[in-house]
């Protein structure tokens, strides 16, 4: 059997062609939200896709966060997988009642006759100026509700691997789509050119079905000094940094938040007995907070330093001092420096 | 496609009699164009313009790399803010809005220099460069902002509007947002309250026919949007919100009913937006023809200079105020770019009382 065909792809492109396999695939797929029909969304993410599959397939809803979620949980439970796009995770706060209460909950008050297969698209993030109510990271909020699967690309191959699954899973998924790398892979030296997508492997996507399940994080560099967990734009920008420094580091892109890949952290943390937790999201209650807990239960009497955390400030996202923010080159070298040192 | 606002038609064909019949209560008088000496003619036309100037000049330092992220310009609306808020008094009664803000920032007073040093992130900007176009806020001038999330104020301004009638200062809370905005579930919740409690608030639809890239007529089951308050008992206007002497008039009725402690009223606002939603926006949703046909035939602006020159106002007088509005704008972009960015420290100010 012969390889299939692989596409360069951008990010975007890589998600409009995961969302046009699975409406060709499943006619149980619908795909709603602000300006995703006629526009093709502000990010173009569902670009011509209500012309080929018709508008009641793709269509657009008002602005109206609470009712896109809540309409979606009824359709989920009436069978069908509704793709909602919140056109910006930071718009996503009206319709949390809906995922908190009904979503996450449907299969368990159920006793499993209802499940929600819903899934809900979001571009979060920041670095493009966005200031406060444009760029924040609110994932920690969703991992911390039981019953909602979070997922978190960083490549257009991922993104359309996980994003079928994702829309083929039968819980509740909220897929945060990294903004900052849509068109290209950011390093986090703001100053430097953009590298486009085609120059990074994981922009060689094949056209069709193919799906990367939830819940595998991916080793996206070996090495054995310290292992580096991550996820979305930082997974480039701590590639960027340990390139940088010349660092061996083991670099895992988390993937799927939750579930969480343990096992794999694991085996990395006992390899290397160091461990760093990036995120752009504040620090305090973020995810960081978590891998720390779960990496020092399993494996603290191999560490031989403390877990450090590179994060965002517990400030709102300011729009002016975007780079001092932004947990970028400078903040993790120094956190390199320090936990090899320790 | 959305209709465009016909200059003239539009006021007549909102009727409030249709809806008086039906809802069996009180109403608003209906608005009547406003009878505007040529003093305040000028002003208008003055403060139009520093808008629609300084709108342009945001739009081009965008364009510089001086601006960056969001940027959402007022240019089309100037009627509603100056023909509105010059009917209020700033310190007095609150305004509120969405992230379309800096038009109704302008017709409050509040200093040009400030507001283009925030929209460049500089620390001398109104919200020290952290808030940015979105987010800026005057405690002086009684406006509370400058809203990223849409529909978020409306609710905020019933809150506003509470404050007014608890400490009985006799002022009003007017709160915009837009046809988009009008599809919140919040906005419904507030009209409930603000009508259950009689709160001095005038709702502001801004109905610039495009939720973004969707027009209004492809997002709202009832596109009529002054009609959105009637089931809560809020009285519905609908205006020529490109006629400056309509806005005016809408403003005086509403005011009269809103200060004699009738409650809410809702004024639609029939109005348009040149360019696109954000700087971002190739506004391939709708055709040039469009927006040519609305500059050309209801620009208020240019409608205002047209009562000016029933009065037999000049186009002398007229330079004259434009000279003095680019100085002013031109001023502005030269304090913002002179002003230098926060300083680090400021990271981590005002995110609670105390310093962290």
């Amino acid at each position: 059997m012969s390889e299939p065909a692989t596409k360069t792809m951008n990010m975007i492109e890589a998600i409009n062609s995961a969302l046009d396999v699975m409406l060709a695939k499943d006619p149980e797929v619908v795909i709603m939200g602000e300006d995703v029909g006629y526009f093709g969304g502000v990010f173009r993410a569902t670009a011509g896709l209500q012309k080929k599959h018709g508008k009641t397939r793709v269509f657009d809803t008002p602005i109206s966060e609470c009712g896109i979620i809540g309409v979606g949980v009824g359709m989920a439970a009436y069978g069908l997988r509704p793709v909602p796009e919140i056109q910006f995770a930071d718009y996503i706060y009206p319709g949390l009642d809906q995922l908190v209460s009904e979503a996450a909950r449907m299969r368990y008050r159920s006793a499993n006759d209802f499940i929600c297969p819903m899934t809900v698209r979001s571009p979060f993030g920041g670095g493009i100026f966005g200031g406060q109510t444009h760029s924040q990271s609110p994932e920690s909020l969703f991992t911390h509700v039981c019953g909602i699967k979070t997922v978190i690309p960083a490549t257009p191959y991922d993104a359309k691997g996980l994003l079928i699954a994702a829309i083929e899973d039968n819980d509740p998924v909220v897929f945060f789509e990294p903004k900052r790398i849509y068109n290209g892979p950011f390093s986090g030296y703001y100053d430097r050119p953009v590298e486009p997508w085609s120059k990074h492997d994981g922009s060689a996507v094949p056209e069709g079905y193919y799906r990367i399940d939830l819940g595998k994080a991916a080793v996206v560099r070996e090495g054995e000094a310290v292992t580096v967990l991550t996820y979305g734009t930082m997974v480039h920008v701590v590639k960027a940094v340990v390139a940088e420094y010349g660092i061996d580091a083991e670099i895992i892109d988390l993937r799927t938040l939750l579930p969480l890949d343990i096992e794999t952290i694991e085996a990395s943390v006992k390899k290397t007995g160091r461990c760093m937790v990036v995120h752009e999201a504040t620090r305090t209650s973020g995810f960081g907070a978590e891998l720390a807990a779960q990496v020092q239960e399993r494996c603290f009497y191999h560490l031989e330093a403390p877990i450090e955390r590179v994060t965002g400030f517990d400030t709102p996202y300011p729009h002016s001092l975007e780079w001092a923010y932004f947990p970028g080159p400078v903040r993790l070298a120094r956190a390199f420096d320090k936990i090899m040192k320790d | 496609m959305a209709t465009t606002p016909a200059k003239k038609s539009v006021s007549k064909k909102a009727s409030v009699s249709e809806d008086a019949a039906r809802a069996n209560r009180e109403r608003p008088t209906e608005p009547k164009p406003y009878k505007a000496t040529k003093e305040e003619l000028l002003k208008f036309y003055r403060d139009m313009l520093l808008i629609r100037r300084f709108e342009e000049k945001a739009g081009q330092l965008y364009g510089l790399g001086l601006i960056g992220g969001f940027c959402h310009l007022y240019i089309g609306q100037e009627a509603v803010a100056i023909g509105l808020q010059s009917a209020l008094t700033p310190g007095k009664d609150s305004v509120i809005t969405g992230y379309r803000d800096h038009g109704h920032m302008l017709a409050y007073g509040i200093d040009p220099n400030l507001i283009m040093a925030e929209l460049t992130g500089r620390a001398a900007g109104i919200s020290r460069g952290k808030g940015g176009s979105m987010h800026m806020f005057s405690t002086e001038h009684k406006f509370y902002g400058g809203h990223g999330i849409v529909g978020a104020q409306v609710s905020l301004g019933a809150g506003l509007a509470f404050g007014h009638k608890y400490s009985n200062d006799g002022g009003v809370c007017l709160a915009y947002f837009g046809d988009g905005a009008s599809n919140q579930g919040q906005v419904y919740e507030s009209f409930n309250m603000a009508e259950l409690w009689k709160l001095p608030i005038i709702f502001v639809i801004e109905n610039n026919q495009y939720a973004m890239g969707t027009s209004v007529n492809r997002a709202s089951s009832e596109d009529q949007l002054y009609r959105r308050g009637e089931s809560f008992r809020i009285p519905g206007i609908q205006v020529d919100g490109m006629d400056i002497l309509a806005v005016r008039g809408a403003a005086e009725v509403a005011l009269d009913w809103v200060r004699s402690g009738k409650g809410p009223v809702l004024l639609e606002m029939k109005t348009y937006r040149y360019r696109g939603h954000s700087m971002s926006d190739p506004a391939k949703y709708r055709s040039r023809d469009e927006v040519q046909s609305v500059r050309d035939n209801s620009d208020p602006i240019e409608g205002c200079k047209a009562y000016l020159a029933d009065l037999g106002v000049g186009e002398d007088e007229l330079k004259a105020i434009e000279k003095e509005i680019r100085k002013i704008v031109n001023e502005s972009a030269d304090f913002a770019e002179a002003s230098p960015e926060p300083d680090l420290s400021e990271l981590y100010t005002d995110v609670l009382v105390e310093q962290y």
